[in-house]
C-alpha cells in the first residue's frame, strides 16, 4: 500500500534497532565485562567498551574455575551441560518415536489408556513434583550420575505427541504398498517411516537440546559433587551474597559460554528452530 | 484418531511403548503419586511415625497468611511478566511483519534470547542493577532513585519481572510474527480500500485476528512466569528480601530444604499440579481455536 | 498368471456396517476386471479384500486356485496400484520400484534387469534418479505402474489409478494400461467409478451398488440390455431415459399380444430418439416435448424436452444421472437443432425399447 510508506518504514527500522539493542544490551554488557579487569568492575568504574583481559579470563574460566567458589574450571561443566542436554533431546526423541510408532500404526487392547498415560505427563512440568522425583532418584542410586540428570527429564510426552500427529499425515496407502511390497513392521519403520521423520526430529531435537541445556532446578537438587556441576548451575554457586568475593569477569565469561551453544543452535539452525516451537506447541 | 492401515502384532507394540512407559510410570507417576499420598499424611517431629490425616495439611496452608501472601505475589509477577513482555514483543512483531529490508536479520537478532537459560539471564540482570557495581544501577542512583534491591521488596521484585520478561520477548515475538503472518494480505488490502487508516486498521482488523495468539501466549506466559522464573529469583534474590520474591515454586523449594514438614510441602506440590492442570485445560481449548486463521 | 475367484464374499465392519453383502463372480485367467458403481458402492472394498489390506468376513477368495483370505498380502503375488501412487517420497525412482523385489531378496543383477525393462516399457528410463516430488502426475502414475509391473505378479489390482490426472491425460493412460494389460496378459482388476473408463478397458464389467452386483458380462451386452435400471442409467451417458407407463400407451405391447402392465417402467436411451413429425412406428414410443435447454458438443447435440402434461408423473427410482420427471433428453447427430420453447416430437423403434419391473430390479423382454 502507498500510503506514507516512507516514513512509517523509517519508524519500523528505529523501533526494531531499538527493541534489538534492548534485547541486546545485557550481553553486550557481559562479554565487554569478561574482558576487563575484577578490581576495575568491583570499583564500580567499569569502562563500557571491550578490555584487554579476553584471553586471560576465558583460559582461566574454562580451564581453571574461579578460586573462592566453585573451584571446578567451566570446561567440566560445559561437558556435563552437553552430556545432559544430548542424553535428554536423544533419549526423548527414541523412546517417543517408538511409542508413538506403537500406538498409530498398531492396534491393540488398552492403546487408548497407553496414549492418556503418556498424555497427561504433558501437562505436569518436573518442577512440581520435585522433591518425591528426587527421593525416587536417590532410592534408585542415581544422585551425581548422567542418567540421574536426564532421565526424570525425559519423562514427558511432547515429542510424543509430535510423532503422533506426524505419523497421522502419514497416508494409509504407503503402508499398504509396503505391506504388498513385502515389508513388515521393522522394515516400514526402517525404510519408510524414520527417513520421512528426518526433518521432524532434527527440528525435535533443537528444542529439546535447549530444553536439556538450560534445565536448572533438577541438576541443582541431584547433583552433590563438583565435578557433575551443569553449567547453570555452577554459575549460580560463582555469585557470592558479598560482592567482594564474586569475580566478575569470570562469572560473565560464564554466562557467555553458557549461552553460546545454545544460542548458535537457535541463530544456525534458525528454521528448524522455528518449526520445532511452533510444532512442539500445538 | 487412529489409522485405517495397521500392522498386526500381539507383542510388538508393547515392546515399543515400554521404554516410555517405564520412564512415565518410574519419573512420573510414582513421584506424582508419592506426593499425593504424602500430602494427606502427617509425620510427627522425630520422623517415626506418619498418620493418614485426610485434608489437614491443606487446610493448615491455607491458613497460613504467608501461603496465601505467595499465591497473590506469584499470580501479580506472571501478570506482570506476562503483560510486559507481550507488550513489547507484539509491538516488535508489527513492525518486524512489514515489507522491510533486513526483516530476516531483524529476525535472528530478535529471537536468541530463548536460548539463554533463567539462571543466566538473573546472572545477567543482576549485574547490571547490582546496587554497588551495575551499570544500569549508577544510572539509576543519577536519576535519584534510591536503589537498592537488596533491602527493598519492591525493587527486589522489578528486579525478577524485568529480568524474566526480557527472556519471554524472543518467544512471544516469534508467535506473534507466526500470527500475524498467518493473516492474509487481502484482509489488511480489503480493510485499505474500506477507508481503514493503518492505527485504525491494526485495531479493528489486525488485533482481533491475532486474539486466538495473544490468549493462547498469556496462557503460556502464565505458566512460564510460575516455572520458569525459578532460575531467575534463585540467581537473583534468592526469595529475599523477606520473601518480597518468593513464588510458589520457590516456596516448595525452599521449604523443602530446610526439611521438616513433608505433608505440608508435598500439599504445597499438589496444588501446583492442580493449577498447572487447570492452565493447561485452559491453554488446549485456545490451542484449537489457534488454527481459526 | 492365475484366475481370480470370489465365492460369496461378504464384509461386515466391527460397527455392523454391510459393506459387501455376498458377491460371486469370476475373472479368467489374463482377463481385465473392471469394478464400476458410484462412491460408497464398495467397489474399492472390493478390491482391498483382494489385496489383503482388508479381512474378509465370510466367504473365499481364491487367486490361482489358492484360498487366500489369511494370506499377507506380500504373499498374495499380487501388485496394486493406487489412487494417490503411494510411492515413497524418499526414495528415487528406481528404488520405488526396486524396494519390493529387494524385500525378497531378488538377486541385484535381477532386480537392476527387471526395472530397465520397465522403465523402458513405461518410458520412464530417464528419470530413474529423480524423487517422486520431481516428477509429473502422469510420470509418477508411470512410476506406480512400474513398481506393479517389476513384481511379474499373478494379478495386478488398480484402484481408480486415473482419476487424480487431468482428462486428457486420462484418456491417453488409459489406452496405455490398456495396452500394456494386453501385452503382459496379466489377469487385472479394475476400480473406477467412471463409466467410460470402464465401458473401454474391461472385458468384464461388474457394476455394483450398495454392496451388491448389479451386473456382470461384456460391456457392450450391458450396455444393450442392462438389467435393472440402475445400471441402464449409470452405463452409457447420458442416461437412459427412464419413465413409468400409465398401461394406456398405445402401440407398446409384448410379441405375445398382452399389455404392459402400468408402472412398468420404459427405458430409452437418448441416441434411440429421433426427431420426427410423423407418428411412432409399429411398436415403438413417441413422446411429445417442449424444448427447456440444448447442450451443443459439437460432433452431436443435446436436447432436454419436458413432456407435455407428464410433469406429475411419479419418479423412477434411478439414482446416478436421475432426471427429473417428465424430462426427456435426446441425442441428435451434428449440430442443427430446435429452438428452446419449440414443441417437437421424439420417437423410437420397438427393437430399442427396454422394460423394467416397477421395482426396477429386473428386466422385463417384449
Amino acid at each position: 500500500m502507498v500510503e506514507r510508506e516512507g516514513i512509517r518504514r523509517y519508524v519500523a527500522h528505529v523501533i526494531l534497532w531499538v527493541g534489538i539493542a534492548v534485547v541486546a544490551f545485557p550481553v553486550y554488557l557481559a562479554f565487554v565485562a569478561s574482558t576487563q579487569d575484577n578490581a576495575v568492575i568491583a570499583n564500580g568504574q567499569m569502562s563500557l567498551l571491550p578490555g584487554s583481559h579476553f584471553l586471560e579470563t576465558y583460559y582461566r574460566t574454562i580451564f581453571v574455575g574461579t578460586s573462592g567458589t566453585t573451584r571446578e574450571p567451566v570446561g567440566m561443566m560445559l561437558f556435563n551441560s552437553l552430556i545432559m542436554a544430548m542424553s535428554i533431546a536423544l533419549g526423548k526423541i527414541f523412546i517417543s518415536i517408538l511409542s508413538a510408532y506403537a500406538i498409530v500404526f498398531f492396534r491393540f487392547p488398552f492403546r487408548m489408556t497407553v496414549f492418556w498415560i503418556i498424555f497427561i505427563t504433558l501437562m505436569l512440568p518436573v518442577e512440581v513434583r520435585i522433591y518425591p522425583t528426587y527421593k525416587i532418584a536417590a532410592d534408585l542410586n542415581l544422585l551425581d550420575s548422567y542418567s540421574g540428570l536426564a532421565l526424570p527429564l525425559i519423562a514427558s510426552a511432547t515429542a510424543t505427541l509430535l510423532f503422533r500427529q506426524f505419523f497421522m499425515t502419514v497416508p494409509d496407502e504407503l503402508l499398504e504398498a509396503s505391506r504388498i511390497d513385502g515389508a513388515g513392521p521393522f522394515r516400514f519403520f526402517k525404510d519408510t517411516l524414520l527417513p520421512l521423520s528426518r526433518t521432524n526430529m532434527a527440528a525435535l531435537f533443537v528444542i529439546l537440546f535447549i530444553y536439556g541445556w538450560n534445565q536448572y532446578l533438577w541438576p541443582l537438587l541431584i547433583t552433590t559433587r563438583d565435578d557433575m556441576q551443569t553449567i547453570q548451575v555452577g554459575i549460580r554457586k560463582m555469585i557470592v551474597t558479598s560482592d567482594a568475593l564474586t569475580e566478575w569477569p569470570i562469572v560473565m565469561a560464564t554466562a557467555i559460554l553458557a549461552m553460546l551453544p545454545p544460542v548458535f543452535v537457535v541463530i544456525v539452525m534458525q528454521k528448524l528452530f522455528v518449526r520445532g516451537l511452533v510444532e512442539t506447541e500445538k | 484418531m487412529q489409522k485405517q492401515a495397521t500392522f498386526n502384532s500381539r507383542w510388538l507394540p508393547w515392546l515399543l511403548i515400554a521404554p516410555q512407559m517405564i520412564v512415565v510410570l518410574v519419573f512420573f507417576y510414582w513421584p506424582a503419586g508419592q506426593a499425593v499420598l504424602q500430602s494427606f499424611l502427617l509425620q510427627d517431629a522425630f520422623g517415626l511415625s506418619t498418620t493418614f490425616v485426610w485434608f489437614e495439611n491443606y487446610k493448615e496452608l491455607f491458613a497460613d497468611p504467608d501461603y496465601f501472601a505467595t499465591i497473590v505475589r506469584t499470580f501479580a509477577f506472571a501478570f506482570a511478566i506476562a503483560l510486559s513482555s507481550l507488550s513489547l514483543s507484539l509491538l516488535l512483531a508489527v513492525m518486524a511483519d512489514k515489507p522491510l529490508r533486513g526483516s530476516a536479520i531483524y529476525r535472528t537478532l530478535l529471537i536468541w534470547p530463548y536460548a539463554v537459560a533463567p539462571p543466566v539471564a538473573g546472572v545477567l540482570w543482576v549485574f547490571m542493577l547490582n546496587p554497588s557495581l551495575g551499570v544500569l544501577a549508577h544510572g539509576l542512583r543519577a536519576m535519584g532513585v534510591d536503589w537498592n534491591p537488596l533491602l527493598d521488596g519492591n525493587q527486589a521484585a522489578a528486579l525478577i519481572i524485568l529480568a524474566s520478561a526480557w527472556k519471554q520477548i524472543s518467544y512471544n515475538f516469534l508467535f506473534f510474527l507466526a500470527g500475524l503472518q498467518s493473516i492474509p494480505r487481502s484482509v489488511h488490502e480489503a480493510a485499505a480500500i474500506d477507508g481503514a487508516r493503518p492505527m485504525r486498521r491494526f485495531w479493528t482488523v489486525t488485533f482481533p485476528l491475532l486474539t486466538p495468539t495473544i490468549f493462547f501466549l498469556i496462557v503460556v506466559n502464565i505458566v512460564y512466569a510460575f516455572f520458569d522464573t525459578f532460575g531467575v529469583i534463585d540467581t537473583m534474590t534468592r526469595g529475599g528480601p523477606a520473601k518480597a520474591t518468593e513464588t510458589l515454586v520457590y516456596k516448595v523449594y525452599v521449604d523443602g530444604l530446610l526439611g521438616g514438614n513433608l505433608g505440608g510441602s508435598a500439599a504445597q506440590s499438589v496444588i501446583l499440579m492442580g493449577l498447572v492442570i487447570v492452565l493447561t485445560a485452559i491453554q488446549f481449548r485456545f490451542v484449537e481455536r489457534k488454527v481459526t486463521y | 498368471m492365475a484366475n481370480v475367484t470370489l465365492r460369496n464374499v461378504r464384509k461386515t465392519y466391527p460397527g455392523g456396517v454391510e459393506a459387501i453383502k455376498g458377491i460371486t463372480f469370476d475373472v479368467p485367467d489374463g482377463q481385465f476386471c473392471v469394478l464400476v458403481g458410484p462412491s460408497g458402492c464398495g467397489k474399492s472394498t472390493l478390491l482391498r479384500m483382494v489385496a489383503g489390506l482388508e479381512t474378509v468376513t465370510s466367504g473365499e477368495i481364491d487367486i490361482g486356485g489358492r484360498v487366500v483370505n489369511q494370506v499377507e498380502p506380500a504373499d498374495r503375488d499380487i501388485a496394486m496400484v493406487f489412487q494417490n501412487y503411494a510411492l515413497y517420497p524418499h526414495m528415487s525412482v528406481y528404488n520405488n520400484m526396486a524396494y519390493g523385489l529387494r524385500n525378497r531378496g531378488m538377486a541385484k543383477p535381477e532386480i537392476d534387469k527387471r526395472v530397465r525393462e520397465a522403465a523402458q516399457i513405461l518410458e520412464i528410463g530417464p528419470m530413474l534418479e529423480r524423487k517422486p516430488r520431481q516428477l509429473s502426475g502422469g510420470q509418477r502414475q508411470r512410476v506406480a505402474m512400474g513398481r506393479a509391473i517389476v513384481r511379474q505378479p499373478k494379478v495386478f489390482l488398480f484402484d481408480e489409478p486415473l482419476s487424480n490426472l487431468d482428462a486428457k491425460l486420462r484418456i491417453a493412460m488409459r489406452v496405455e494400461i490398456r495396452k500394456l494389460q494386453r501385452r503382459l496378459n496379466t489377469t487385472s482388476i479394475y476400480v473406477t467409478h467412471d463409466q467410460l473408463e470402464a465401458m473401454t478397458l474391461a472385458d468384464i464389467l461388474v457394476v455394483m451398488n450398495g454392496g451388491v452386483v448389479e451386473q456382470i458380462g461384456n460391456p457392450l451386452d450391458i450396455y444393450q440390455k442392462p438389467a435393472t435400471t440402475f445400471v441402464a442409467s449409470f452405463i452409457g451417458a447420458p442416461p437412459m431415459n427412464l419413465t413409468p407407463l400409465r398401461g394406456d400407451e398405445a402401440g407398446i405391447r409384448f410379441t405375445s399380444g398382452g399389455s404392459v402392465p402400468a408402472g412398468t417402467i420404459l427405458g430409452v436411451r437418448p441416441e434411440d430418439l429421433t426427431v420426427s413429425t410423423g407418428d411412432a412406428p409399429e411398436g415403438g414410443v413417441s413422446y411429445d416435448l417442449i424444448v427447456e435447454a440444448i447442450e451443443r458438443v459439437g460432433a452431436e447435440t443435446f436436447v432436454y424436452g419436458s413432456r407435455s402434461g407428464a410433469k406429475e408423473a411419479a419418479a423412477v427410482s434411478a439414482k446416478p444421472g436421475e432426471l427429473p420427471p417428465g424430462e426427456i433428453i435426446v441425442r441428435i447427430p451434428g449440430q442443427a437443432a430446435p429452438a428452446i420453447g419449440a414443441a417437437i416430437r421424439a420417437v423410437a423403434p420397438r427393437d430399442k425399447l427396454h422394460l423394467f419391473a416397477a421395482d426396477g430390479r429386473s428386466r422385463i423382454d417384449l
